[in-house]
This record gives structure tokens, C-alpha cells and sequence, in this order.
């Protein structure tokens, strides 16, 4: 399952990272944080073709030796990223494209909270529980 | 003309299909190549396609060449490339004499040796030119004769294997119409040829995928059937195809490799888990890499080496279809495919030489686009490299730090060895590139060699890269610190492009969408519910974690599995399985490389449950073989995974065995099987039995016995010598010993030999089997072995077909079986007659006095002559039959064998219509009386409207069939059985006479009379002195009734039935369905 999953807001600034293991926290940033580029790169593709439904997943944004990186982006524009474990090879698209369907849901969920702020980083337990249930488990 | 004598070369690019041609004048074929060779490939063809693939204009190339016998695939060689695919006979022979004297028998010989290689695909053209027809305008003959001659000698049936070329060097309209057509015809029948063969070839290659599950199936070899397959689309200028070809090698490789970390080890794939030993990355200049190629082919090629193969073919294919960014896109999938794959086989590699090749190879697949692509264009779609110059800048700044170039101090003299090492894993520059001053070879070494080229190196390739910029790992050292400064991106990126949408206008487009989610979500959480409800069993896990360190241990990825049925989805078993067993089975390096300091990962000696360990070994200078002792306790399959070689307190590890060494340990219990010498067991006679006894585990000691104990229906004869012999598991002979036998009323006991465990003892006993015996007889009556002492001796006599048996001594109830194999050398008579004799006496008598006992009885030789096949139509216009509706019965009699001698010699005498036909009475049985058969038939459900019987003239020859047709009117409602047909022999008047009569005939003579209905009260008195007469046949009773008979028949023509079973049919027990008669009969039944 997932390495690290991330939820950043329309302006680019995280809503929500977890990343296990936690040690190394830092390089799960960047990684989110590069991976931004793409996603912009891929919104402004699918833009100039105007009229269609834009296909909310954008797959895989950038394979490196050790992770893969897929993206999301929520017709609001914030962006979801999940860091998979490149050596996990059960992992299929159709997974990774439930796991953001889930994670969507429960955002949506988190959005509807009267007392959340949009804008304001997720805090919900509910949400929280749901991201772990898609990462890998630490002992 | 070429001639490839010498190995044929593959060189896709150069190769065209080959086309021989076998000419009586080398100079005529000559003068037309040029123009054949450029005008072929003008115009392209349509070429459909089998299995459903898109039809595809093709411009065909040839390789014209002169005819060889050698050029002709030999069996079994599958190789495309060289084959050839069309075979041209080219002659200018327009006079017939020359035709016939020489020319003729060129053109036979040719086409024979075609026609034994199996080939079809040939053409003969005929050259016509006005030159020739002048000089021999005497004698010649209407040019069509000629072409005539031909066609009509080798192409019957294929006209257009024969072609005029009239004129060809001259330039008129003529000259080139006839070029065209003969052009037309080449391409089509050379398209023809791929179609047949390519298909063939396609054909037998999914059979060999099909096998790949078989022990002894190799990747290799399927690897090269399938590029053969590649090359010849390649040379069709199918790149698509071929491309197509290597991603189907490609998929199933991967799988294989996949399938290896789920733990399902294929034996081939062994020797890809070879130790990497060369790390000089990607060679895409040369179209084929035939260094590897061979490697592949010889089954001794890395993981690297495939991959690179493959990626190699893959991309020049790519940059001929002009996708070259699909190469780069397909580069940095494959570059990291592969390092992850020689994890997942455990592939050891030196640390750092990955890294190596992994910037060779971005280097290379930069370098070659660059080589197809102007820079503008290359600007343009930088999107699409940089994310390989990405790649290599990492792996060079890993390098760089392996290697200490970007420590302050300089590398150690340990940096330096291993440093060293990594160069000497290049090898030498490739041949292609020693000239050129920026090849990725050169760069590497010019990088690793100092640290300040390093540096330099550095920069240069970090400055094309965008995403490195923000990288962690590209930077020397990382800009960042801390995650507050992280995100502070400079220009807020596309969150500032974005038009602020007020809060409020956001959360309610945001709550409909949440509504519709939930709906969506409702529906598949009742759908998952129902789910659990089926299978409310609970499955608990407990993973422990042994390492104390249980950060790198991957989580259990558990999965639940419902297998459904696909017809009515019910759940046929579910179960739960662990996704990641790969990674959970087999302990993780307790530190990945990446992760350690300096690189240099810790040789970890793994603990193991059992080690084999042997001690004091003197190592000579060569190779020592040492032996190892391994304690076999538990069965299974043991992998030795390290070596570790102690000398007082130095430790030397083998982190990984290569090639594995596995043994197995298992147990098997002792084994005895029994069969038969040959198939099958005769009863009744004495035959020997193999008895093999595998000792397994056991060791037979001296003193061990085998007993058997006796069934009745097997009794074990005694023998005078029996030998055993005893060979290894090898199937080695080891020895052979004679076997002593005891045999008492219910135990037979062998001793046997002593043996050691793991061999086979195998020695032959004589047994006579016996036909089980019926249920009645009672249990406890055995026979028993001292009865068949005496062994049943049975003489036979072939002339006087007498045998005789033995005497045997019977108890009361007691059945006893005799055997008699009855041979004739000759033809088989019809019909045997035997008398069985014994006599016998009670035990306590003398054996004088014993009383004769007689049976006679007859064996037939019955062959099926006749089916009759019959079937009821109803009347036209009606689904079903109805009652009192006509029907047609329509019967097919067929008659199935050939005529047997003795009826043949019948027949010819009988004949009196025309030669060879036998006369077939049938008739549909409706009436009571009218069964002169002793069936008694009581419901009569059928009337037989027109006339009930006939004659019928079948022909002799087999499968003849005769339709008859007969009205009848089912007289019931229901399933009615159908009416009753019986087919009688009918001989005629004259030929009653010629025969010798025989009683049974005399039965026949009566049924003539009842032939029509119109005869049906003489019919009565008759039919009862027939019926008394078929009794009469088996017991031949009452010889004087019959001999009456005779007189009378003999002046008449009979009619004789066939003897039991050469006369079969079909719809004997078969109903049909008969409606009731019309609605009106249920309104009589109202009224009254």
C-alpha cells in the first residue's frame, strides 16, 4: 500500500501529509512537493481541450528507482498525492484509482463538517483513520 | 546474384524477402532483374490479415536469387528470415521441340524437388520475345501452344501459376501492360505466401507459448521464435508488428519475474539470477546486438542483458516509427523495472555498478534521440527527457558519493578500490563509440577519475534538469532544511493563477457533489454487506515480528477473495491471501543500500535453521570440491543460501549461491505394484506377473518376507525359479537373487533379498486369472492352491479342432472355468459348431466309471449388413403428427459392409435385374396377424394406408442407402412407438432351386403369400404352420413338417430373414408424438 499520502491545497500549501516510515518525512515532502510540477503541467494539458470532463486522476506523475508518485485533482483544485513503494508490484491502476476515490470521499466528508474551515488543515479523525487504512502499516 | 552461402546474417533492414528463381538462360533472367527489383515495390498491395487484424498496404521488397536445393527449409527448421517465400521458373522456350527435349524435364525436376520440401508457392513465366520468334519463324507454332503446354503439364487447376511476359525490353504498350500484370501476379501470390506461411508460423508458435508450463520450456528459446516473427515484419516494413512482438516478450517476461517474488520459481529463469558482472549500459546505435543475441540463444544471458537486448530492438523500432519519445518515455520505465526486478531476484550486484549502468544507459537513450531529432524540436519536447537527464544526474551524484568525489577530504584509498572496481565492470568502450570525445563511456570515467571532472560533470548535467532543481537527491546539498520553507514555493505556482471563488460557493458546489458520493457510496456498502453476510466466519492474523528492528518489515498486505461462479454468482470458496509474501517470506537486507553510510552494506550471516557445515578442509590452489554433510530430518526442500568459510576468527560470507543449489529430503514407504506382462490379463491361462517392490525408506534385511496373501480369483502358481532383480534409483542393475517361494492354502510367502533402501526389487510370478465368480456362489469355496498343482495342461490339435483338458476335481456348487482360443489360419467360417465333452465321476470312484457329458452348442460370426434408419413425417403443413391424419414413414435401409463371400457367390447365381444388387423385402407391420415373427405385438397403434410391403434392389457396394416410403395413420393419440419394420432377404424363383435348401428357408416360403394385403386370409393357416417351424429351427424337432415345407418351397421365390443382428435398427424403441384429432371430436364427447 501507500507510502505517503498527501492532500495540498488549491495555492499549493499541504492540507494534510502522512508518510510512513516517519523518519523520513522530509524526503516524502519533496517528493510531494516536486511532484506539484507535474500535476500543473497535466492540468494545463487537459485545459486547452475545452468542453470535455476532466478525467479527475491523473496517474502516474513521476516513477522514481524507489517510489511511484500518482496524483488526483478534485474539481476544485486541490490535489491529492500518494507515494507508492515501487517494489510493490500488486499494486495495479485500478487500485490506486479506488484508493483516490476513497480518499475523495472522505475529504468531501471533512468538507462538509460545519465546523471545519476550508482551508484549515484536516484534523478529522475520521479522515485520519481512512489514510491509515491505506498506508502500510508499521508494526 | 548473391549467394548466402555462408550463415545467414540477420540484418533486418537490408533483408527482403527471398524469391529464387530457377532460369534455363542466366542471361534472360539477368537483363530483366533491374527492372523487376525496381518496379516490384511501386505500387503497394492490400494485405489481410488473419486473427481479425486491420488489412495494411504493403510495398513488397525482393531478394531475387538464383534456385538452390539448400535454399529449401529442411523439416523442422523454423526459420523465417531465410525462407523463401515465392519460387520463379523463368524461361523464353517458345519452341516445342526444345520444350519437350529439355525444357520439360528442367520445369519436372524443379517442381519435384518443390513439391518434397512441401512448397507451394511458385510461378512459372514464360518470356516471349519477337527476336526469338523470328529467328525460328520456320518451325514455329502459335505462341499460345507453348503456354498452353505449360499450363496444361504442371498447373491443372492453377492457372495463374503460369505468366506471359511478352517483350520486355522493348518499350511498347504491350511490352508494358504485360510487365504489369506480371508484376500484379508476383505481389499477390507473393502476399499469399506470407499469409500461409506467417500464419503457419504464428500458429505454431502460440502451441509453443501454450507449453510454457511444462517442465522443460525455456524463455530463450521461445524468445527466439518469437523475434524470428519480429524480423520478418521488420523486413515487411511492419514495424508496428514487430514492435508488438517484442512488448508480448517483454509482458511475459515481466510476469515471470513477478511471478518469481509470489514465489513460483520457473527453472530457466535461474540463469538470469546470474551475478551482474558488466554494468556498460544500453547499446541502441547498432540495429541488432548480436553479441547478446547470442547469449540470449544460448541461454546464458543476465537480466541485463535481455533487458537491454530487448529495450534495444524495442527502440529502434520506436525511432523507425518515428515515436522517439515514446523511447524515453519507455527508457525510464525500463531503467527502473530493472533495478527493481534484480531485487526482486535477489541478483547480487556490486554496490555502485547499477548506478553505473543506469547512467550509461539515460546517457545512451538521450544520446540516440538526440542523434534522430533536430534541437528545436528537442527544446520543444524537453518535457520528455528530462526526466532521464533527472535520472542520471541522481545516479551520478550517488556515484559521486560512493566513490567519495563530493567529500571535502578527497576519496579514501577504500573510495579508490571501489572505485576501481566499478571501472573495471565497463569493459572496454564499444567499438561504435571510440571515436566520438562525448560518448557516455567517456564521460563516466572522465567523471569517476577525479574531483573536480566530478564536479564539473555535475553541474553540466544538472542544468538541463527542471524537476531535479527542487529534488532532494539531485542537489549536492539540500537547499532546504526545514518543512516550513518547503512549501513557501516562490510564485505560489497555479494556486495563485486560480480565480478566488468566494468560501460559501465552494462548500455548497461541495456539498452536492458529498451528496451524490454518498449516494454512490450507500449503494456499494450494501453490496459489500451482503457480501460478509455469506461468510460470517472470522479470520484472525497475529503477525510477529522476530527482528527487533521492525521499521524495514513491510506490513502483512492481506486481501479477501470471493471466487464466485460465473453462472448463477454463488460463492464457491473465499479465502484471504497475503499480497506481499515476497516481501514478508524472504527477510529484507536489514538495511537497503541507499540507506547505509558509505555504501559498503554489512554482510549479515543470516541465521538459519540448519546449517551444513563440514570442518578441517585443506583449500588447494584450483577448484576443491568439498563434501558436505546433510542431515536429512524433516522432508522438503532445502535452498543453500550462503557459504561461509571460517578461518580461526576471520569470516568469510557469500552473501548469495550462485547458481542455487537446492536439494530436496523426502520419505517415501515402501511400495509394491503388480501388473501385467501384457496388456490385457487373459483369463484361463497361466501368464507371468511383474511385482515390483520399491523399498523406499525401509532396508530389507535378510529374513524379510513378502506375503501375499491368495485371492481366488489370482491364484500364484508355483515356479521353480524365480529371480528378483535389484537396481538403484538410477535404474542401475545391482544385483540379482534367487527368490524362495512358500506357498501354503491362504499365504503365499517370498523371501526376499536384503536390499538397501531407495531400490527396487523386481522379479515376475506365474499367476492364472480366473473369471470372477458370480454373487451366488458361497463365499468361504475358494480355490485353492494345492487344486491348481496340477497345472491345467490343454493341448491343442489344429487339424482335428479337438483340445482336451486336464481332470480337475469339483466340489459341490463349485463353478470351473475353461479357456479356449480358437485360431483359424484361413478365412472365418460363418458359423462354428462345438461340442463340449467331459465326463466325469464322483471322487471316491474309479476313474473307468465316470459318465460322458455332452454340449453342443454354435458360435456366428455376425457382421452387420443392413441399418434401416426410420423416421415419421407429419402430414405438410402440421408441427406434430395427429391422430387418424396420414404420415409419411419414410425408411432408410444403407447397407454397411461389403458383401461377404459366400453372399456374393449367392447373389451372382441369384441375379436375374442387372449385376450386383441384392433384393431386400421390407414391410411395415400394422396387424397382429400379419407378424408372421414370433413377437406378439397386441396394440396395434398404426394403420398402414397403401400398400405395407415392397421389394427393394440394394447395390452391393457399401453405404448404399434406398428410401422407402410408406403411408400410415397413427390411430391413437400419445407417444406412439413407431410402426414395426422388418427387412427379410428375398430370393427369387429361379434361384431356389440352385441352393441347397436349408431348414430355416422353409419359414420364408410362407410369408410370400402374405406379401400383399389382397392374400391376407389365405395368410392365416399359413402364418400358424410358419410359426410352428420357427421353433422348429432350433430344435429341429419336427424334420418331417419341415421337409414338406421344402418341396413346395423350392418351386417359389422366399423370402428368408437375416440371422440376428446383421440387420440393426435404429428407431426400434423410438415414440413419436401424435396429437389428438381435431376440437370437433372433444364437442361430440359434450354433446354426449
Amino acid at each position: 500500500m501507500a507510502v505517503c499520502i498527501a492532500v495540498i491545497a488549491k495555492e499549493n500549501y499541504p492540507l494534510y501529509i502522512r508518510s510512513v516510515p516517519t523518519q523520513n518525512e522530509l524526503k516524502f515532502h519533496y517528493t510531494v512537493h516536486t511532484s506539484l510540477d507535474v500535476v500543473e503541467e497535466k492540468i494545463s494539458a487537459v485545459g486547452k481541450s475545452i468542453g470535455d470532463q476532466r478525467e479527475l486522476y491523473l496517474g502516474l506523475l513521476y516513477p522514481t528507482e524507489d517510489y511511484k508518485v500518482y496524483g488526483y485533482v478534485t474539481n476544485s483544485k486541490v490535489k491529492f498525492v500518494i507515494v507508492v513503494d515501487s517494489s510493490n508490484t500488486s499494486l495495479r491502476d485500478n487500485e490506486i484509482r479506488s484508493m483516490f476515490r476513497k480518499l475523495h470521499n472522505s475529504f468531501t466528508d471533512v468538507m462538509c463538517n460545519p465546523f471545519h474551515n476550508p482551508g484549515d488543515p484536516i484534523q478529522s479523525k475520521t479522515f485520519d483513520g481512512i489514510v491509515s487504512g491505506m498506508m502500510v502499516q508499521t508494526a | 546474384m548473391e549467394c548466402p552461402e555462408e550463415k545467414p546474417i540477420i540484418y533486418t533492414m537490408e533483408n527482403k524477402p527471398i524469391v529464387t528463381c530457377e532460369c534455363g538462360d542466366q542471361a534472360l533472367f539477368t537483363s530483366l532483374y533491374t527492372t523487376l527489383a525496381q518496379q516490384l515495390p511501386r505500387e503497394p498491395m492490400e494485405w489481410r490479415r488473419t486473427y481479425g487484424r486491420a488489412p495494411k498496404m504493403i510495398h513488397l521488397e525482393a531478394n531475387f536469387v538464383q534456385f538452390k536445393e539448400e535454399l529449401l527449409p529442411k523439416e523442422g527448421n523454423k526459420a523465417l528470415l531465410t525462407f523463401p517465400f515465392l519460387h520463379i521458373y523463368w524461361t523464353d522456350c517458345c519452341d516445342t521441340e526444345a520444350y519437350k527435349g529439355s525444357v520439360k524435364d528442367d520445369m519436372m525436376r524443379w517442381q519435384n524437388s518443390l513439391r518434397t520440401h512441401g512448397s507451394a508457392d511458385w510461378v512459372i513465366i514464360v518470356v516471349e520475345n519477337n527476336e526469338t520468334k523470328k529467328k525460328n519463324k520456320t518451325n514455329i507454332l502459335p505462341r499460345s501452344s507453348i503456354i498452353d503446354k505449360i499450363r496444361s503439364d504442371f498447373c491443372n487447376k492453377q492457372n495463374d501459376r503460369c505468366v506471359v511476359l511478352s517483350e520486355p525490353l522493348k518499350d511498347s504498350s504491350r511490352s508494358q501492360e504485360s510487365w504489369s500484370s506480371l508484376l500484379l501476379k508476383l505481389r499477390t501470390l507473393l502476399l499469399m505466401s506470407f499469409t500461409k506461411n506467417l500464419g503457419r508460423f504464428e500458429d505454431d508458435m502460440r502451441t509453443l507459448r501454450e507449453k510454457r508450463t511444462q517442465p522443460g520450456w525455456s524463455f530463450c528459446d521461445y524468445f527466439m521464435v518469437q523475434e524470428e516473427l519480429a524480423f520478418v515484419f521488420e523486413m515487411l516494413q511492419q514495424f508496428e508488428d514487430a514492435l508488438v512482438q517484442y512488448d508480448e516478450l517483454d509482458a511475459l517476461f515481466t510476469q515471470y519475474v513477478l511471478n518469481f517474488g509470489a514465489g513460483d520459481t520457473a527453472k530457466w529463469l535461474g540463469s538470469f539470477c546470474a551475478p551482474v558482472r558488466c554494468w556498460n549500459g544500453l547499446l541502441l546505435r547498432r540495429p541488432i546486438d548480436m553479441e547478446k543475441r547470442d547469449l540470449i540463444q544460448k541461454g546464458e544471458a543476465s537480466l541485463l542483458d535481455l533487458r537491454s537486448y530487448l529495450f534495444s530492438r524495442q527502440c529502434t523500432l520506436l525511432i523507425f516509427l518515428q515515436r522517439p519519445w515514446e523511447v524515453t518515455q519507455r527508457a525510464l520505465e525500463l531503467l527502473h523495472n530493472c533495478v527493481q526486478e534484480l531485487r526482486l531476484l535477489e541478483v547480487s550486484v556490486l554496490e555502485g555498478a547499477l548506478d553505473c549502468w543506469v547512467f550509461l544507459s539515460c546517457l545512451e537513450v538521450l544520446h540516440r534521440i538526440e542523434g534522430c531529432c533536430d534541437p528545436a524540436q528537442l527544446a520543444a519536447n524537453c518535457s520528455h527527457t528530462v526526466g532521464l537527464w533527472a535520472y542520471a544526474t541522481d545516479k551520478l551524484k550517488s556515484l559521486g558519493e560512493l566513490c567519495g568525489l563530493v567529500s571535502e577530504k578527497g576519496p579514501t584509498s577504500e573510495d579508490l578500490n571501489r572505485t576501481v572496481d566499478l571501472l573495471a565492470g565497463l569493459g572496454d568502450e564499444r567499438p561504435e563509440t571510440v571515436n566520438s570525445l562525448q560518448s557516455p563511456y567517456k564521460k563516466l570515467k572522465e567523471a569517476l577519475s577525479s574531483v573536480e571532472a566530478f564536479e564539473r560533470h555535475y553541474l553540466l548535467r544538472k542544468s538541463p534538469c527542471r524537476w531535479a532543481s527542487c529534488s532532494p537527491d539531485a542537489a549536492p546539498v539540500p537547499p532546504v532544511h526545514s518543512l516550513g520553507s518547503l512549501w513557501r514555493r516562490p510564485g505560489g505556482g497555479a494556486g495563485t493563477a486560480l480565480p478566488h471563488a468566494p468560501p460559501c460557493a465552494l462548500t455548497t458546489a461541495r456539498r452536492q457533489h458529498s451528496l451524490r458520493r454518498r449516494a454512490k457510496q450507500r449503494d456499494s456498502g450494501t453490496l459489500e454487506r451482503a457480501q460478509r453476510l455469506s461468510h460470517s466466519g472470522t479470520v484472525e492474523f497475529t503477525q510477529s515480528t522476530n527482528s527487533p528492528s521492525s521499521n524495514g518489515t513491510p506490513a502483512l498486505d492481506l486481501d479477501e477473495i470471493h471466487d464466485r461462479s460465473p453462472t448463477d454468482n454463488s460463492l464457491n470458496s473465499t479465502g484471504v491471501i497475503c499480497k506481499n509474501t515476497h516481501l514478508l517470506i524472504r527477510r529484507h537486507n536489514s538495511s537497503s543500500p541507499s540507506e547505509t553510510p558509505n555504501g559498503a552494506s554489512p554482510l549479515v550471516m543470516k541465521e538459519e535453521a540448519q546449517m551444513l557445515t563440514v570442518q578441517d578442509v585443506t583449500l588447494h590452489p584450483g577448484i576443491n570440491s568439498i563434501k558436505l554433510k546433510a542431515p536429512s530430518a524433516d522432508p522438503g526442500t532445502y535452498t543453500l543460501r550462503q557459504l561461509c568459510a571460517t578461518l580461526g576468527q576471520v569470516q568469510f560470507i557469500l552473501p548469495h549461491v550462485y547458481p542455487s543449489v537446492r536439494y530436496e529430503v523426502y520419505s517415501q514407504e515402501p511400495q509394491l505394484t503388480v501388473e501385467p506382462l501384457e496388456e490385457p490379463l487373459l483369463a484361463g491361462l497361466p501368464q507371468f506377473v511383474k511385482f515390483t517392490l520399491l523399498t523406499g525408506h525401509y532396508t530389507v534385511k535378510k529374513g524379510d518376507a513378502l506375503q501375499l496373501s491368495n485371492t481366488e480369483s489370482m491364484p500364484i502358481l508355483p515356479s521353480a525359479t524365480v529371480s528378483a532383480k535389484i537396481s538403484n534409483t538410477a535404474g542401475e542393475l545391482v544385483g540379482e537373487q534367487v527368490l524362495s517361494i512358500q506357498s501354503s492354502e491362504k499365504v503365499t510367502s517370498i523371501s526376499l533379498p536384503p536390499a538397501a533402501p531407495y531400490h527396487s526389487l523386481v522379479f515376475q510370478l506365474e499367476v492364472l486369472c480366473m473369471i470372477p465368480s458370480g454373487a451366488e456362489r458361497p463365499p468361504n469355496e475358494r480355490l485353492t492352491n494345492g487344486e491348481v498343482r496340477h497345472r491345467p495342461r490343454s493341448y491343442s490339435h489344429p487339424d482335428t479342432l479337438m483340445a482336451a483338458i486336464d481332470q480337475r476335481t469339483l466340489c459341490s456348487k463349485h463353478s470351473l472355468f475353461c479357456l479356449w482360443e480358437v485360431r483359424w489360419t484361413e478365412e472365418l467360417p460363418p458359423s462354428l459348431h462345438c461340442l463340449f465333452s467331459a465326463h466325469f465321476s464322483p471322487l471316491n470312484q474309479e476313474l473307468s466309471t465316470s459318465k460322458p457329458f455332452h454340449y453342443s452348442f454354435q458360435l456366428e460370426r455376425v457382421t452387420t449388413l443392413y441399418s434401416v434408419k426410420a423416421e415419421i413425417v407429419p402430414p405438410t403443413g402440421e408441427p406434430h403428427c395427429r391422430c387418424g391424419l396420414l404420415c409419411a414413414l419414410e425408411v432408410h435401409i444403407t447397407r454397411l459392409s461389403e458383401a461377404a463371400e459366400g453372399e456374393l457367390i449367392e447373389e451372382n447365381k441369384s441375379e436375374t435385374d442387372g449385376p450386383k444388387t441384392t433384393k431386400l423385402m421390407y414391410e411395415g407391420k400394422n396387424q397382429e396377424k400379419l407378424n408372421i415373427s414370433c413377437i406378439a405385438d397386441s396394440s396395434s397403434n398404426w394403420a398402414v394406408c397403401g400398400r405395407s410391403s415392397g421389394m427393394v434392389l440394394m447395390p452391393l457396394s457399401p453405404n448404399a442407402t434406398h428410401k422407402v416410403q410408406i403411408e400410415v395413420m397413427p390411430l391413437f393419440a400419445g407417444h406412439l412407438p413407431f410402426p414395426k419394420i422388418k427387412v427379410l432377404k428375398y430370393l427369387p424363383h429361379s434361384a431356389a432351386t440352385a441352393i441347397q435348401p436349408d431348414p430355416d428357408s422353409c419359414v420364408e416360403n410362407d410369408s410370400l403369400s402374405l406379401l400383399d394385403k389382397s392374400l391376407d386370409d389365405q395368410a392365416d393357416t399359413a402364418s400358424i404352420r410358419s410359426r410352428g417351424s420357427v421353433h422348429s429351427v432350433g430344435s429341429s424337432s419336427d424334420p418331417a413338417v419341415s421337409s414338406s415345407h421344402q418341396q413346395r418351397a423350392l418351386n417359389m421365390p422366399r423370402l428368408e430373414p437375416f440371422s440376428p443382428g446383421q440387420v440393426f435398427n435404429h428407431s426400434l424403441t423410438q415414440q413419436v408424438l401424435v396429437l389428438p384429432a381435431s376440437d370437433d371430436h372433444i364437442m361430440e364427447v359434450n354433446a354426449t
